[in-house]
């Protein structure tokens, strides 16, 4: 039977014994690391009997907290695959010298680069600016959860199946080679026949999914749900940024659907939207792309943006300066970010005319995020300033991005650009507005935020050594490619002839060891605070003392239902303004709350999706209709249980609100 | 969220958007049923000579499709949802009008700098 090759094709489409990755020793023993860890945390999640508590209290969630946390999680551990592809892009370009080819084939190097790259936007940046909104928004707005509680762990799900589905690539068959963004015609099946690009494809456009549902669901959140009194222009700025990401996410994410589909189309059903004869035109798909991926960059951005907001006042004990220069400069970069998107291509063979018109239009956009660093220096200017973990972090963003600004602007010269286009020089930017930008922010904002997710603070000592080696690790890495692509040196090369070149690569390679030990010390911090957590504990609901915004008016962590009363709010800066006017927390008169009940549903969904992205990469067309078939009966009869929600009793109500009262009249004894 | 979105569920007044009533729906059905119809008339019997016409008028026909949709079977019209609805089309308007405008600058652009034969030849295909 198995000599039947027939049959063998049939069951397995493309697949085979010769996918598994055996002749890359790096692989092999990544593999058997990855299933000695694996079994490790399964063996201990058995042992401690967690299935059934992970299975209620987390996979199966639909608390808006539980499944920003998670997110967070997913992000964290995207991150350690996606630096390790960086360190080994790395030690690469370091050695590979004279001669020496390093000890990454060109094939492999080139599905790092890719892998890297997509890792790093979808699976990391991505999860944490949309944990940090899940988390975040319900609780400053004063909801009791996001307008569609289902629909969100379905997206946090579909996001993990792409995740999943990237993992993958890297143990059976091959991740693309083609870049971050797959460009044709060398993403098309001529040049890319193997399965590397449909693992691209799949993964993004089931992560995509979840991205945009998620989009919705928090705009629709941020629209109708909205405590009373709180009027457009009395949102905490966070929330102000993360409506107008939403926004970005829900207009731009299906062109990037559309486009993948075409893409798609090409690979497996002969059309030719990009192929280079029979009217395809692969310069469609750079100009389609971009559409979505210029916003994209803002979608990221933003949110980090909120998140200085918050902390600058926090920290500067004053509230923000120029609120609604900072609102408008949010809405006006929202709409800017799609004039702009051709500066990514001005080397393809546009006329002066559409460069002038996409360099100026880059150009403006400077200027509402110029006006926000000028706002964030004023909050501090005669702020009685903390320099507490996500101080840093924001201080530090505000020297690093000015510099990736301006050499933004630079690039966005087309002339300049004719010269700097695809070089390192492009790399350093956007890596110095990225990490500067959306990493630092992130990180911001996890620290200031974790003691509300967990009620303790982080470990103060492990948090500013990642802030330091993170910074000082960041101007290591990519301060030589700027040097290094100023000289004209081009992105995405495994060996280097020129030996004069060299010192650079060993500078930046340093630099990112000393990124690794940023990273490790954030972990630290986490661990260390896990332990200390007694000493870091913070009863009071508002752990750095100043907190402005109505999250830290509950409790840390908030209970389910994350306010007792829904808060009324009668100005900006909510909470500051309720402490101020002298406000009294209601300690009886507690009501039953309707909240929604957890389901599965979205889980199972989600698995789904990734066993049929998983057959049509592989062609294995019977699990192909039998997965998809599986997943429309699945979601239509989830539209059939009725059996949504429940109500907490006053009784658990008012024993959660005393135990919290006795802790608040601990802290005033 | 609490009183306010109970009223909100109850009954559609005030900002929600309206049911539509029997006439409504059957108005929508007949204006999208001769909609459709005429984009299939016009391809079956080649009514008209040239086929960028023929796609011009399918994609206008298109269009009008999409705003009776709206109207009779959404429901959108400028109040409903507070404003939002209307706001949101705008937006969504004004984005696809700068994706689609924008992609034919360019790319036009770039056919006439970078491919003037091959310009020739899709204008020949498109017949």
């Amino acid at each position: 039977m198995f000599s039947n090759p027939d049959l063998l094709h049939f069951i397995f489409g493309r697949l085979s014994l010769d996918s598994l990755p055996f002749h890359e020793p790096i692989l092999v023993v990544t593999f058997a690391a990855v299933v000695l860890g694996g079994i490790a945390v399964l063996g201990g999640i058995t042992y401690f009997r967690l299935w059934g508590y992970l299975w209620n209290e987390w996979i199966t969630s639909i608390d808006h907290k539980k499944i920003g946390i998670m997110y967070i999680i997913l992000a964290l551990v995207m991150l350690l695959r996606g630096f390790s592809d960086a360190l080994m892009m790395r030690a690469q370009q370091a050695m590979a010298f004279g001669g020496s080819e390093g000890f990454l084939p060109p094939d492999h190097y080139d599905q790092i680069f890719t892998a890297h790259g997509v890792i790093m936007i979808f699976f990391v940046a991505m999860p944490l600016v949309t944990g940090l909104m899940n988390f975040v928004v319900p609780l400053q707005i004063g909801a009791r959860d996001v307008a569609f509680p289902f629909l969100n762990n379905f997206s946090f799900w579909m996001t993990t199946s792409g995740a999943v589905l990237i993992m993958v690539s890297l143990f059976v068959g091959e991740f693309a080679k083609t870049g971050w963004l797959a460009y044709p015609p060398l993403s098309d099946i001529v040049y890319s026949p193997g399965v590397g690009v449909d693992y691209y494809i799949w993964a993004l456009q089931i992560a995509g999914v979840g991205t945009l549902l998620s989009g919705v669901n928090l705009v629709v959140t941020i629209v109708k749900m909205r405590a009373p009194g709180m009027s457009m222009m009395k949102m905490p700025v966070f929330t102000w940024t993360a409506l107008c990401t939403n926004v970005l996410i829900v207009a731009a994410f299906p062109v990037l659907t559309a486009v993948l589909v075409l893409l798609g189309l090409d690979r497996y059903a002969d059309t030719n939207f990009f192929t280079n004869d029979l009217g395809g035109n692969a310069m469609m798909y750079i100009n389609l792309i971009w559409i979505w991926g210029h916003p994209e960059v803002y979608i990221l951005i933003l949110p980090a943006f909120g998140v200085f907001s918050e902390v600058v006042s926090t920290f500067s004990r004053k509230r923000l300066f120029g609120y609604s220069s900072m609102v408008y400069a949010t809405v006006v970069i929202t709409i800017l970010s799609y004039i702009v998107w051709l500066h990514h291509f001005f080397t393809m063979g546009s006329g002066a005319s559409v460069n002038a018109f996409f360099g100026i239009a880059t150009m403006i956009i400077s200027i509402p995020t110029g006006a926000k660093i000028f706002n964030w220096m004023f909050t501090m200017y005669k702020g009685r300033i903390s320099f507490d973990v996500p101080m840093l972090w924001t201080i530090g963003f505000m020297l690093t991005f000015v510099i990736g600004g301006m050499t933004g602007v630079m690039l966005a010269v087309p002339p300049a650009d004719f010269v700097l286009h695809n070089s390192l020089f492009l790399i350093a930017h956007f890596h110095n507005v990225i990490i500067g930008g959306v990493v630092f922010g992130m990180f911001a904002g996890i620290v200031y935020w974790f003691p509300k997710a967990f009620g303790f603070k982080l470990d103060p000592f492990w948090g500013k050594m990642s802030f330091w080696l993170w910074l000082v690790g960041f101007y290591f890495a990519f301060m030589p490619l700027y040097v290094l692509g100023l000289m004209g040196i081009t992105r995405r090369m495994s060996q280097f002839d020129d030996p004069s070149l060299q010192i650079w690569f060993v500078i930046a390679a340093f630099g990112a060891l000393l990124i690794a030990g940023g990273i490790g010390s954030f972990i630290l911090s986490i661990v260390v605070a896990v332990i200390k957590r007694d000493k870091l504990r913070d009863e009071t609901g508002d752990p750095w003392g100043d907190g402005r915004t109505l999250e830290w008016s509950t409790s840390s962590p908030p209970p389910a239902y994350n306010f007792a009363f829904t808060p009324v709010v009668h100005d900006l800066d909510a909470w500051a303004d309720m402490k101020k006017r002298g406000y009294v927390r209601p300690t009886e008169g507690f009501l039953d709350i309707h909240m929604p009940k957890n389901t599965g549903a979205g889980f199972i969904l989600a698995a789904l999706s990734l066993v049929l992205g998983f057959a049509l990469v592989w062609h294995i067309w019977w699990l192909v209709i039998a997965s998809f078939i599986a997943l429309v009966v699945g979601a239509i009869a989830h539209t059939f249980n009725y059996d949504r929600d429940y109500h907490i009793p006053a009784s658990e109500v008012v024993e959660t609100e005393d135990e919290r009262t006795a802790l608040l009249a601990k802290q005033q004894a | 969220m609490s009183a306010h979105s109970h009223a909100h569920d109850d009954h559609h007044g005030d900002g929600g958007a309206g049911h539509g009533t029997f006439n409504s729906y059957m108005i929508g059905f007949i204006l999208s049923v001769i909609l459709t119809a005429i984009p299939f008339w016009l391809v079956m019997d080649g009514v008209l000579d040239s086929k960028i016409a023929t796609a011009l008028w399918i994609m206008g026909l298109g269009v009008v499709q999409i705003i009776v949709h709206m109207v009779y079977f959404l429901h959108m019209n400028t109040k409903s949802e507070g404003g939002w609805n209307m706001l949101a089309l705008i937006f969504t308007l004004v984005i696809v009008a700068i994706a689609i405008a924008g992609s034919m600058w360019v790319m036009y652009h770039l056919n006439t700098n970078m491919m003037p034969q091959m310009d020739h030849d899709m204008i020949k295909s498109f017949g």
